[in-house]
């Protein structure tokens, strides 16, 4: 194996241009994976880290053709199986056994979530976060399944950081990636993307700036959940039911309201359903983050302590401790 | 030996080559621990040995029935031998069912050592013996010797000071069998003694129990009339000296992983998920921490294979173990690091199929997946091992393959070999081949761009590891430009791709060795062509026919894909050749199709080894049939 030490030596410095390798994007114009491409290599240039210590792992799908255009380690896997790969070194259907047993298997891994609330890659038939109702080419009459709820599920399984962002907020996006980026233990990060093909303005009401403000709440730790175009709106906690209040005709301040704790997972839980509340804004930014030891970390203390009297040689190894002599 | 071994009167003692010898009866009667112990006995003695448990798959099968009927088999002897006996001289029977079960593999005239308490009305009834009818009284067992001996009662009585509880006491009854045994083939007690103390090291009342019943059993023999005919027997020990130790096929491919991955200067990683009866590669190996091996318990079998390959790209020995119904989840991923070309062993332990099958019990019938089973043109390297010492040389080819020429290996073994143990001699690592791995180094930038598909004169890419500096490179299961990697959908070069993928498995055969015949002449009527865990019984069928002057060879196959370079020349020397397999024909199937010659094959699909009387009464036909 190689060295790392001997791998800094005089870095320059590098721009989101670096990580970017001399393959061409095919995905469709509009699509909100351009984004995200930006984004990531706009955070590995802001952390300043090495390509070569980069690897990124992907499974089947529009967004999963990533790898291909970052000048990093990349491998390009198999429908659903990336997380196990990237544990040993996207992905809700197939990899939904891999999702959930990674997050208790916690190795330190970034997995961001391209939802689409469509299959794109196969040409727009419903996928298991697509809305009740939503025609397609194989639920003609509408989708019948109960959508996955991405952050009730993360977090339900023991996961140890859940943020959503979306497609077109750059800035924001960036910033979460950056988070989950430094945050040890896996990480997902939900984004909201726009598939213009098959599912084009799935998530209208959170994109307009009109639609935004009042269907939006932008989580901040330590602040109280505050929204709406005046920030006349904010949310209260009735015992675990979260309800919308209007400050100006009901005589609150902001003090009464929900202040947002990222290390109160019950919390996390309740923000975790407002999507499935019509009347609640839809959450963005970090809902839980609680620092883990990672599966890696664990699993090394585990060896250095096997380890402690001596390393195994080939000899002892072969001779194991139940060997006998015949003279 | 110490007093507690010495008799008290005159036996007679006769002295054998070999003897094989089957304890058999309930799940719960320890049957597996007392074989152990006895095969353990006389291997340190240095005798020649061959074991094989035999259980069923339910954990807890209704006490008492045919279907919960646990037995070890085990065959030991002054001179080698491959199988642990056709049929065995000596069998005890705990109970009703464990006899009905196994009589028919007992030899005519051989010893019954019944435990009356387990021939009750009850007993009877649950092992389906018509009302009324008891073997032991009804002289249905007269073509054998039987003893019947009061085991549980006798237990007890030794025991009934011992301030146990009456269940504890009677779980010590197989203790007092193996004593019995160690009577009748003068052994030793004292490594039993031992072990029994550091078992029971926190409860010393049982071990004192344990070895109480031991030694009773032993006594009983000595003093009963029961045995004044038959007397004692002794097998002499003949080995070799040296330093030895006794494994089973599953132990022997996690050593062979552990020492190649050291062999290499790799770290071991094996993403696995547990089935019968491949677990135990896992369990051994997640003791290995000392040397510094990885194992990771995934989520699913297919977990397991994907996160070796993503090991396998990180730099690490990777490895996967798994059983039939395992290796059918894995072949899509298989098919990923066949194009991704990474190295990477799948150990694949084959049971009875299809789907669940015969879970516990073993079959060669996964042959033509390892070979074919995945989409796509996908060739792989396969090799496949022959004894439970064998797994170890063979799984360390697998590891070495996989490393030099960067692609996923099959190593087949199965069910029988996994579980069955024989005595190895300690291997010194001077021996052991070395592994070379073809790294990539690091790359200035300067330098031309790095190429992570292009080959060497053995078509082998090299293997750059993340981390290293200026190798920044990006693999998919998409097919790939020739050199570049890049994604390529170009006609031309997906039919270059996949004949240069198919030229490197098949290259592979300048680096093994030539085939050798195993035992008889290099030409001659018949050679008996093998493959896998029937080499013991061939073997020995081989031995036979050539003792009585039959005209016989035995070949046996490690390399199966690609072949050794000399095969078709040593097929050619024969007028006919036999393929035994425990499946209706898969080797037969390459074999024809890669030689165009007409083999006969021999199929066994029961669940059950091949033994060596089948195998020779089926050379003794076909060689009178040529003549």
């Amino acid at each position: 194996m190689t060295d790392k030490a001997t791998t800094i030596i005089d870095r320059p410095v590098l721009t989101a241009k670096d990580f970017a390798s001399d393959q061409e994007p095919k995905w469709c114009p509009g699509c909100g994976d351009h984004a995200v491409l930006q984004q990531l290599k706009n955070v590995m240039a802001e952390l300043a880290v090495e390509p070569e210590n980069v690897v990124i792992v992907s499974g089947i799908g529009c967004s999963s053709r990533l790898p291909y255009y970052m000048a990093t380690y990349g491998v390009h896997g198999i429908h659903g199986r990336a997380l196990p790969m990237a544990t040993g070194r996207y992905s809700l259907s197939i990899c939904v056994i891999h999702f959930i047993h990674t997050l208790i298997i916690k190795p330190d891994l970034n997995v961001i979530l391209f939802n689409y609330e469509i299959y794109g890659l196969t040409k727009g038939q419903y996928s298991p976060t697509s809305k009740i109702g939503l025609r397609t080419v194989t639920s003609p009459s509408g989708v019948i399944d109960q959508p996955f709820n991405t952050a009730a599920l993360t977090i339900g399984s023991g996961g140890s950081f859940f943020a959503r962002a979306f497609d077109r907020d750059g800035k924001f996006l960036r910033s979460l990636l950056k988070r989950a980026a430094l945050h040890k233990g896996t990480s997902l990060v939900e984004i909201y993307q726009n598939c213009p093909i098959f599912n084009n303005a799935a998530f209208e009401a959170f994109a307009t700036p009109d639609n935004k403000a009042d269907h939006t709440v932008y989580l901040e730790q330590d602040k109280p959940l505050v929204f709406g175009k005046e920030k006349n709106k904010g949310i209260i906690l009735d015992g675990f039911k979260p309800v919308v209040v209007d400050l100006d005709k009901e005589g609150l301040s902001t003090s009464d309201l929900w202040v947002h704790n990222e290390s109160d997972i019950n919390k996390a839980s309740i923000l975790a359903h407002f999507a499935d509340a019509e009347f609640l804004p839809r959450p963005f930014g970090v809902f839980y983050a609680e620092t883990r030891i990672s599966y890696e970390d664990a699993l090394t203390a585990q060896i250095c302590d096997a380890q402690k009297n001596g390393h195994g040689t080939l000899e002892e190894l072969l001779k194991g401790d139940s060997s006998y002599e015949i003279k | 030996m110490t007093d507690t071994t010495k008799t008290t009167r005159q036996v007679n003692v006769t002295s054998k080559t070999s003897v094989s010898v089957l304890f058999a009866g309930d799940s719960g009667d320890g049957m597996q621990l007392t074989g152990t112990q006895f095969a353990n006995t006389v291997a340190v003695r240095g005798s020649e040995l061959n074991t094989f448990p035999n259980f069923p798959s339910e954990i807890r099968a209704p006490a008492g029935t045919i279907a919960g009927v646990s037995g070890f088999q085990l065959q030991f002897s002054s001179k080698p031998v491959y199988t642990p006996g056709a049929r065995f001289d000596v069998m005890v029977a705990m109970n009703s069912a464990a006899l009905k079960a196994n009589l028919k593999d007992l030899h005519r005239g051989g010893i019954i050592i019944a435990g009356t308490e387990g021939f009750d009305e009850k007993n009877l009834k649950l092992a389906g013996y018509p009302e009324g009818a008891n073997p032991l009284e009804d002289g249905s067992l007269s073509n054998y010797i039987v003893f019947p001996v009061p085991v549980l009662q006798l237990t007890r009585e030794a025991l009934k000071e011992s301030g146990l509880s009456s269940k504890e006491v009677d779980r010590c009854k197989n203790m007092f069998v193996l004593g019995l045994l160690y009577w009748l083939y003068s052994l030793p007690l004292e490594g039993t003694i031992e072990t029994l103390k550091t078992k029971f090291q926190k409860n010393v009342q049982m071990a004192e129990a344990n070895i109480k019943a031991m030694k009773s059993g032993y006594f009983f023999g000595d003093e009963t009339e029961l045995f004044a005919n038959l007397g004692r027997f002794d097998i002499a020990p003949q080995k070799q000296h040296g330093i030895y130790r006794r494994v089973t096929g599953n132990e022997a491919c996690a050593i062979a992983l552990t020492a190649a991955a050291k062999k290499a200067g790799l770290e071991l990683f094996l993403g696995s998920y547990p089935i019968t009866p491949a677990t135990e590669i896992l369990q051994t190996l997640a003791k290995k921490k000392k040397y510094g091996v990885k194992t990771f318990q995934a989520e699913d079998e297919i977990a397991g294979i994907v996160s070796s390959i993503g090991a396998a790209y990180g730099g690490a020995l990777a490895a996967t173990n798994t059983s039939g119904p395992g290796l059918a989840l894995k072949t899509e991923a298989l098919g990923l690091a066949v194009i991704l070309e990474v190295p990477l062993v799948v150990i694949n332990v084959q049971r009875g199929g299809p789907s669940t099958g015969l879970p516990t019990k073993p079959e060669q019938s996964d042959l033509l997946m390892a070979m074919y089973g995945r989409h796509g043109e996908a060739p792989l390297p396969v090799v496949a091992a022959h004894s439970p010492v064998d797994c170890f040389y063979t799984t360390y080819e697998a590891a070495r393959i996989a490393v030099e020429h960067m692609t996923p290996v099959i190593c087949l073994s199965d069910g029988y070999l996994a579980l069955s143990s024989e005595p190895w001699k300690v291997e010194s690592p001077d021996n052991l081949s070395e592994i070379n791995p073809r790294f990539q180094p690091a790359r200035k930038p300067e330098d031309s761009p790095y190429l992570p598909y292009k080959r060497d004169d053995r078509l082998v890419r090299s293997w750059a590891i993340p981390g290293t500096k200026g190798l920044e490179h990006r693999i998919g299961g998409l097919e790939k430009q020739n050199e570049t990697g890049n994604v390529s959908h170009d006609p031309e070069n997906h039919e270059l791709m996949t004949k240069l993928r198919a030229e490197k498995i098949a290259r592979i055969a300048e680096t093994i060795p030539l085939q050798a015949i195993d035992n008889g002449q290099q030409k001659g009527d018949l050679l008996v062509l093998g493959w896998g865990s029937s080499y013991g019984a061939i073997k020995t069928a081989v031995e036979q026919a050539l003792e009585e002057g039959y005209s016989v060879a035995h070949a046996h196959l490690r390399y199966i894909h690609p072949f050794p370079k000399n095969l078709g020349e040593i097929l050619g020397n024969f007028k006919r050749v036999l393929i035994p397999e425990m499946n209706s024909g898969q080797l037969i199937h390459i074999i024809r199709d890669t030689f165009l010659i007409a083999p006969v094959g021999y199929s066994k699909v029961q669940g059950v080894p091949f033994n060596e009387m089948e195998i020779l009464a089926k050379i003794t036909d076909l060689i009178k049939e040529i003549e």
